[in-house]
């Protein structure tokens, strides 16, 4: 996948390493502010209370 | 994934025609495995970050602001813990300031309002900061007062509880008072845990995740009538899972009254009794 990715990037080395860039960075920020803080609250970890009354 | 690579030769080349010889297969379906394996290592390295770092960031501003609002409300003269006019029980709004926690054994820098929460605090009030059971005692009261906080992430307000021995101080601040209790066990500067004071409470003990009688007047005593000003906190434990809880007890020793809003001299001379 990452090989075809490479090979359709248009430009030369330059351009495709900042699209590359560019991409890393748009997945990252997709998983960091989206798909993680929509998943964290079913995943067993971090949970700090006891039951209460 | 990598299956859409299927004619890609080694060295990347224009794509081979014909049809693929069986060792080239192979080599492609490991290869598709393999990148496989790689992204999803990377998505759960990147979930740690997330998890010790981003979420740290978004908590820190929700502290800051309900420690702002509260110090507002504090200079205004308002107290949340006492009853509005015409009525005999504080209504403190969930997710707002009560009250401002302080561990001199964790330096001072550490201070963190403390929100009001639900009778099991929500994972939004705990975002804010440490987070009070609804249903048991306020700051200062007989009974037992007694707030979650998150250990990894989140702010993590609780991340070095265990540091805590037996004697140390837990300061709490609200508008009226500053109450000093001290973590139980004995003797002052020893491992607190499961180290019982005479009323057969200990500083410190690691419960099942399902134990509400932390939270009782008297823990784990149940039916037991409170007569003592009782502190509870309770986080995960061991660090990044749900299976038990850390509780830390302490019992009030002393208050001092809050008359301008900072740190009284003898309240501060604690941060001294710190020893290494």
């Amino acid at each position: 996948m990452y090989v075809w990715i490479w090979r359709h990037l248009p430009g030369p080395l330059a351009a495709r390493l900042a699209q590359v860039l560019l991409m890393v960075l748009i997945v990252a920020a997709l998983l960091l502010f989206i798909v993680f803080p929509w998943i964290e609250p079913h995943l067993p970890i971090n949970q700090v209370t006891v039951p209460g009354e | 994934m990598a299956h859409i690579a299927v004619t890609d030769p080694p060295g990347g080349g224009p794509p081979a025609k014909g049809p693929m010889a069986a060792g080239d297969r192979v080599r492609l379906v490991l290869r598709g495995v393999g990148q496989t394996l790689i992204t999803l290592g990377l998505v759960v390295l990147l979930f740690v970050v997330y998890e010790v770092w981003i979420t740290n960031i978004f908590a820190a501003r929700a502290q800051s602001k309900v420690a702002d609002a509260l110090q507002h409300q504090w200079a205004g003269g308002k107290d949340p813990l006492l009853p509005l006019p015409g009525e005999t029980d504080p209504t403190i709004p969930l997710g707002t300031g009560i009250g401002v926690l302080y561990l001199p054994r964790l330096g001072q820098d550490f201070h963190f309002t403390i929100v009001e929460g639900s009778v099991v605090p929500t994972d939004g009030e705990l975002e804010k900061g440490p987070a009070h059971y609804r249903h048991t005692a306020l700051p200062g009261e007989v009974g037992n007062f007694a707030i979650a906080g998150h250990r990894v992430g989140k702010g993590e307000p609780f991340l070095n509880i265990d540091k805590l021995r037996a004697g140390d101080s837990v300061i709490v601040e609200t508008k009226t008072w500053w109450y000093v209790y001290k973590v139980k066990g004995s003797p002052a500067g020893s491992n607190p845990q499961n180290s019982k004071d005479p009323d057969g409470i200990p500083g410190r003990e690691i419960v099942p995740a399902s134990d509400g009688n932390v939270l009782l007047p008297v823990p784990d005593h149940p039916g037991e009538k409170a007569t003592e000003r009782l502190m509870t906190m309770t986080t995960c434990h061991p660090k990044f899972t749900a299976s038990h809880r850390m509780i830390v007890y302490s019992t009030l020793v002393t208050k001092v009254p809050n008359t301008d809003l900072k740190m009284p001299a003898s309240v501060r001379d604690l941060y001294q009794a710190v020893k290494g």
